[in-house]
């Protein structure tokens, strides 16, 4: 019987691969591009066959710094991010105050702002208090990525939590901090970790912020060292797509060792 | 709900303490109550404060930008003399405004069926369970999650006119004859922008319109087959119907999306040939970032905040209902 059905159900997975494969092509020909070294364009094929570390080693040359400034900027929006929202997710759905309502419909709208609106002016702004070409200034922009996504998915995540148990807490004597630090977060675990993730995904991957709140190669993200390379004609794809799967690299870990995670945040973030 | 079991919790407490006293219980339950309501917005200032300075200034900023000469001297003289209408004039004028009008609409709308439908199939396909399906549904997921200059650059290697692998598996296939100028001619280029994000949007859509998708109960379908409703007949009367709600909910937050997109373009044609892949983020970036002239670059990106805004509204009417449905 068993059998039966997984042999009938074989060209479901077959077919399944085929999509598969053709969605991840891509990726694939960046890996593979990625072996075939320094050489010229016009010498690619479709198997790495005499794979070489050549790309590899001339991207790292130029592009380990940038790598170091993307991991710190990432973690450095992950501690500012969760910081701001995981309270503030914890007031949303225990406290009934006036003007939450407006807040929480300000964090839907915000998150739909173009990303150049903001830019624009905090290129202003960080000029004027001297966070241009900071990491600190690359963070806070960062966090606006990240921020109203945290406090929407934490929020839902904390109203499912049963009020009696940080009620208990608060009747033993605990004031709304130590219910919150000692209660709320270590069962709101997994939420925290899931907006944690994508909050270092959102920066690991700042596009914009990096290209416009940095005017100098001090502090210069992975995205635009990549950037760079894309801007110029390129000669040789090899170290450019070195460059790439060293920076795909953080979504390719938490695909394959955090997966529930990502998948509790893909839906999470968007409906309701 | 929590906050009044608490506080009356602590008035009886309060009046325990006043000893009959009514004026002083007034005083220290008042007192308890706004002490407890501060404890509240502590936790919600940080964000209060964030959500303020890094979403609420910068609309407002770009708001009166829009009417400054804002420009590189700007920020050494701090003088940014109010200019009226001048920057909306300037815009509106330019030749190249209608080209962008014309490349955001065409540009998020080819993007937008391209991974609807895309999405919409796999998500279909992926409806049966079969082995592997599991695991295969979440690789998909993949280029969503790389950054978006990754998939960028990769594409622009795979889309290159002279050794781009695309063009080799056509013209392998006798697809075409000549290798297409993805794009470096004016002509295909905003085709070629828009397979990217229409690439990249895929794994977002399929997703979403898939959890929609489990959400329909077996049991419709069991009841529809009775009535001889099965493959095309039961897509159109039962999933089409009860998977409205999530569709309106992932056009509309792709159009949002679809909007901003800066990357993209940027890294695969920096917004040319001849302009044919300038949308209004990349003009409005153009403007502030390379002219440096932060008047105009706001009054761009003025006309894209009312789109989105537009968009918005929609969005959480349509949002509410599918909660409400």
């Amino acid at each position: 019987m068993q059998r039966t059905s997984t042999l009938r159900q074989l060209p479901y997975t077959l077919l399944g691969l085929v999509f598969l494969a053709l969605m991840l092509f891509p990726v694939y020909w960046m890996v593979n591009t990625s072996f075939q070294g320094g050489g010229t364009a016009a010498s690619s094929s479709f198997f790495p066959t005499d794979p070489t570390f050549d790309g590899y080693r001339r991207a790292l040359s130029q592009q380990t710094g940038n790598l170091l400034t993307s991991l710190v900027v990432a973690i450095g929006t992950v501690v500012v991010s969760l910081a701001i929202a995981t309270p503030a997710a914890y007031a949303l759905s225990r406290f009934r105050l006036r003007g939450m309502g407006v807040f929480s419909f300000g964090l839907l709208i915000a998150q739909m702002i173009p990303g150049i609106v903001i830019a624009n002016s905090l290129y202003s702004l960080f000029n004027d208090v001297g966070l241009l070409n900071s990491v600190p200034g690359l963070v806070l922009a960062d966090a606006t990525h990240a921020v109203p996504f945290a406090i929407l998915i934490m929020t839902a995540f904390m109203r499912s939590i049963p009020p009696s148990l940080a009620e208990a807490a608060r009747v033993d004597g605990a004031g709304h901090f130590r219910a919150f630090w000692s209660i709320i977060v270590p069962v709101s675990r997994n939420a925290i970790v899931t907006a944690g993730l994508f909050s270092f995904l959102f920066a690991w991957s700042d596009f914009i912020f990096a290209l416009t709140l940095t005017t100098s190669d001090t502090v210069k993200p992975i995205t635009l060292g990549i950037y760079d390379y894309l801007e110029g004609n390129v000669q040789s794809w090899g170290p450019v797509m070195a460059t790439t799967v060293m920076s795909s690299v953080p979504a390719i870990i938490l695909l394959v060792f955090a997966q529930r995670f990502i998948a509790a945040g893909a839906l999470g973030g968007a409906v309701k | 709900m929590t906050t009044t079991a608490t506080l009356e919790g602590r008035d009886v407490a309060a009046r325990g303490d006043g000893r009959g006293g009514d004026h002083h219980g007034d005083r220290a339950r008042r007192r308890a109550r706004a002490r407890e309501k501060a404890a509240q917005w502590l936790f919600l200032a940080p964000a209060i404060v964030y959500v303020l300075v890094f979403f609420g200034y910068p609309v407002v900023k770009n708001l009166t930008m829009g009417f400054q000469e804002y420009t590189t001297r700007t920020f050494y003289t701090g003088e940014a003399p109010w200019v009226g209408f001048a920057n909306y004039a300037e815009v509106f004028r330019s030749s190249i405004f209608g080209t962008t009008v014309v490349n955001t609409v065409l540009f998020t709308v080819g993007s937008i069926v391209g991974q609807f439908v895309l999405g919409l199939l796999l998500a279909l396909y992926f409806k049966r369970r079969f082995p592997l399906s599991n695991m295969m549904r979440s690789l998909l997921l993949l280029p969503w999650l790389l950054p978006v200059i990754a998939g960028t650059s990769v594409w622009k290697w795979m889309l290159d006119q002279d050794s781009g692998v695309l063009n080799q598996v056509l013209r392998g296939l006798h697809l075409v004859s000549d290798p297409v100028p993805w794009l470096t001619s004016p002509d295909v280029a905003l085709l070629g922008v828009v397979i990217v994000n229409v690439w990249l949007g895929i794994p977002f859509n399929s997703a979403l319109l898939y959890s929609g998708l489990q959400d329909i109960p077996d049991e419709l379908y069991e009841a529809g087959a009775l009535d001889g409703a099965t493959g095309w007949k039961a897509f159109w009367h039962i999933t089409w119907p009860n998977l409205r709600g999530v569709v309106n909910v992932v056009l509309v937050l792709g159009v949002i999306y679809t909007l901003k997109v800066l990357d993209i373009i940027l890294g695969l044609t920096g917004g040319g040939p001849a302009n044919a892949t300038q949308t209004l983020a990349t003009d409005s970036y153009r403007r502030s970032f390379t002219e440096f002239s932060f008047g105009t670059g706001a009054a761009v990106s003025n006309v894209l905040i009312v789109v989105s805004l537009v968009f918005a509204v929609v969005y959480l009417r349509v949002n509410r209902r599918a909660v409400d449905e």
